[in-house]
């Protein structure tokens, strides 16, 4: 169906036509140029660079052989008004004289934070009842693998731990 | 003085074009029969009116910042005038949201009032539940209490499940690779700018439709929907019996928002909104998260699916969901609509309404979760015990045992209760038991020495609760 009215001419239409697809044009420029802020504010957190660091959780001598013990540390977090919320934990657990290994506290199953049940060496998910071993591994409930660790050294008899993002289970884990 | 004031108005609508406006809508006509039936959408909208105006005022209350958040809902919560009031409404008013719109979902699947012209109305329907959905769990995060921190972190180990880009996905709703100083005032960009400019959207375009569509008769068995007359049928239907929109519908959807509206305050006054927990801190972890209770089922769901299948399901179960109701109005879009005539569709609603409230009612007790404070047992626990049962009972406390059974009316409930267990295994079982664990349950064998193992045994064959 043609739209032209009667008595208009070929050249009218065509210029009409022009000016549709022009505004349309325009339009589509300027919605990609208010977005292009939009996107970059929301990606701006997401791709800024982040080094992760290693910090001091504590003389070698703080960790008893065999013993589990939690340690807090502050992440690799690039806003100074983080403040308190930027602490993560570990556990540490030292398996002989020179060995040690670290431990998230995120369960493997949804994140939730773990707790280490001394005596009986496990550790217990509260929210969907997943249990670990005191090596790490899965022991019971619904978690899809072991926990997670973080690397670890010694340094002049510091132990220090790597900071690392929260772990995230994929669905090949 | 009164023909002053009116002149002033007649001029405002003469320039203004406010009845021109309005008279469309208000005269415009829908069916006689669509009664008491018909208010469940018009009381979800009065919900989010409601949500606008609590939201906006704690808004001038809230600090949306990680660093004081929390101390700032202490200040809502106990210091502000009516502070705890109005967040109560709020979180009434969003309970009330979800609710309602769930009958009004149900409402119109049941009386199948997606079929044919009414498609878009219901798949706009669908992307406003999505949303609705986002709204309320980026809400309680918000608090920004310990349950709110592990909210975002369950949140994004969710998405972490999605193939390929679920680890981005993830840690771009964090705003980082951690909880950080980002995290919240993401989660609250999302919760009062872009969502609710979303919903705006969605919600004028979902009344306009039902204007230009028309509000769907209630269905008669044996009066199928036939795409090629009924645009024609409802016209004329209308011109015979039809009645104005206002005042003879909207009557109705004004006495229950009204209701809606009092029983909300009632909640919100009486009740009040949920507890705050403890102050947001990664390094606590004595702590027990828990979603509110639109999640709850979701929660459920998450601890009772079998363990091998479950990564795939937290992805294809939404995917495949969502997608379904998207595809509902293309799957069908003629014939019956009453559900006298639609068994199939009234057993799949009850089914999927008992799904979820099983889950809800199984979620809300968690008999998976560990007890960690449950209330130890004492040597009385067995009448007359013996130094060896003594310590057996030491160590049931000790090494967690009780956080999972119970024993007389102490302790979880994850595995079975073991107050007669002595009538079910004997001295040899109960130490394979133990010692090798089961599918849901640890193996004790590497942190329990020969006599710990004999004590706890002595106990649980001695334990009789008399």
């Amino acid at each position: 169906m043609c739209d032209c009215e009667e008595g208009q001419d070929k050249d009218t239409i065509k210029r009409r036509n022009f000016l549709t697809k022009l505004t349309s044009g325009i339009g589509m420029v300027i919605g990609a140029i208010l977005a292009f802020p939009l996107i970059t504010a929301m990606l701006d957190p997401v791709t800024r660079k982040k080094k992760q660091v290693w910090r001091r959780v504590g003389s070698m001598n703080d960790f008893k052989l065999g013993e589990t013990k939690m340690v807090t540390f502050k992440s690799a977090s690039p806003y100074t008004w983080s403040k308190k919320i930027a602490n993560s934990a570990a556990y540490v657990r030292r398996e002989s004289s020179n060995d040690f290994v670290a431990f998230s506290v995120n369960c493997a199953h949804l994140g939730c934070p773990v707790r280490w049940v001394e005596k009986s060496e496990l550790f217990l998910c509260p929210c969907h009842g997943g249990v670990y071993y005191k090596d790490g591994s899965r022991a019971a409930g619904p978690p899809p693998r072991g926990l997670y660790r973080y690397p670890l050294r010694v340094k002049d008899e510091v132990l220090e731990i790597e900071t690392q993002a929260i772990p995230i289970t994929t669905m090949d884990a | 003085m009164r023909s002053y004031l009116k002149n002033i108005l007649k001029w405002m609508d003469d320039r203004g074009g406010f009845s021109e406006l309005l008279k469309p809508l208000t005269t415009h006509l829908v069916p006689p029969d669509a009664t008491w039936n018909y208010v469940w959408g018009s009381a979800t909208l009065f919900c989010l009116v409601l949500q606008v105006v609590t939201g906006i005022s704690l808004g001038f209350l809230y600090q949306p910042s990680a660093d004081v958040a929390y101390e700032s809902l202490q200040y809502i919560e106990n210091d502000a005038f009516l502070g705890s009031f109005i967040r109560g409404l709020h979180n009434w008013g969003a309970s009330g949201m979800v609710f309602l719109m769930g009958i009004h979902m149900v409402r119109v699947y049941l009386n199948a009032a997606y079929k044919y012209p009414r498609e878009m109305s219901w798949i706009t329907g669908v992307i406003l539940m999505a949303i609705t959905i986002i709204m309320a769990f980026t809400g309680q995060l918000l608090r920004w209490d310990n349950n709110g921190v592990w909210s975002a972190v369950v949140a994004a180990e969710q998405m972490g499940r999605i193939p390929f880009i679920g680890k981005s996905i993830s840690y771009f709703l964090l705003g980082g690779d951690t909880i950080g100083g980002e995290t919240l005032n993401r989660f609250f960009s999302m919760h009062v700018f872009l969502f609710p400019a979303l919903i705006f959207l969605m919600v004028t375009y979902h009344l306009y439709l039902v204007f230009r569509n028309g509000i769907s008769e209630p269905p008669k068995a044996g009066r199928p929907v036939n795409p090629k007359t009924y645009r024609k049928w409802y016209e004329e239907m209308l011109q015979k019996k039809g009645v104005p929109f206002f005042p003879d519908a909207l009557w109705r959807d004004a006495i229950f928002s009204a209701l809606v509206l009092v029983v909300l305050l009632v909640l919100a006054f009486f009740v009040g909104a949920p507890a705050l927990t403890t102050a947001p801190d990664m390094t606590n972890v004595n702590v027990d998260p828990k979603p509110d209770w639109y999640f709850t089922w979701i929660f459920a769901l998450f601890a009772l699916m079998p363990r091998e299948i479950e990564s795939y399901v937290m992805f294809f179960g939404p995917v495949i969901g969502i997608g379904l109701l998207f595809a509902l109005p293309f799957l069908s879009n003629k014939g019956e609509r009453s559900p006298l005539k639609r068994p199939w569709a009234v057993a799949g609603t009850l089914f999927i309404v008992l799904s979820i409230s099983s889950l809800w009612y199984i979620g809300s007790i968690a008999p998976w979760s560990p007890r960690f404070d449950a209330e130890p047992l004492t040597k009385y626990t067995v009448p007359k015990a013996s130094s060896q049962v003594e310590r057996g009972i030491q160590l049931f406390n000790d090494e967690g045992c009780i956080y999972c059974h119970q024993i007389g009316e102490q302790g979880g409930i994850r595995g079975p209760n073991l107050t007669n267990v002595q009538n079910r295994l004997n001295k040899d079982q109960l130490i394979i038991r133990i010692v090798n664990g089961a599918e849901n349950m640890p193996a004790y064998g590497g942190s329990l020495t020969k006599e710990e193992l004999a004590d706890i045994v002595e106990f649980l064959l001695q334990n009789q609760k008399k």
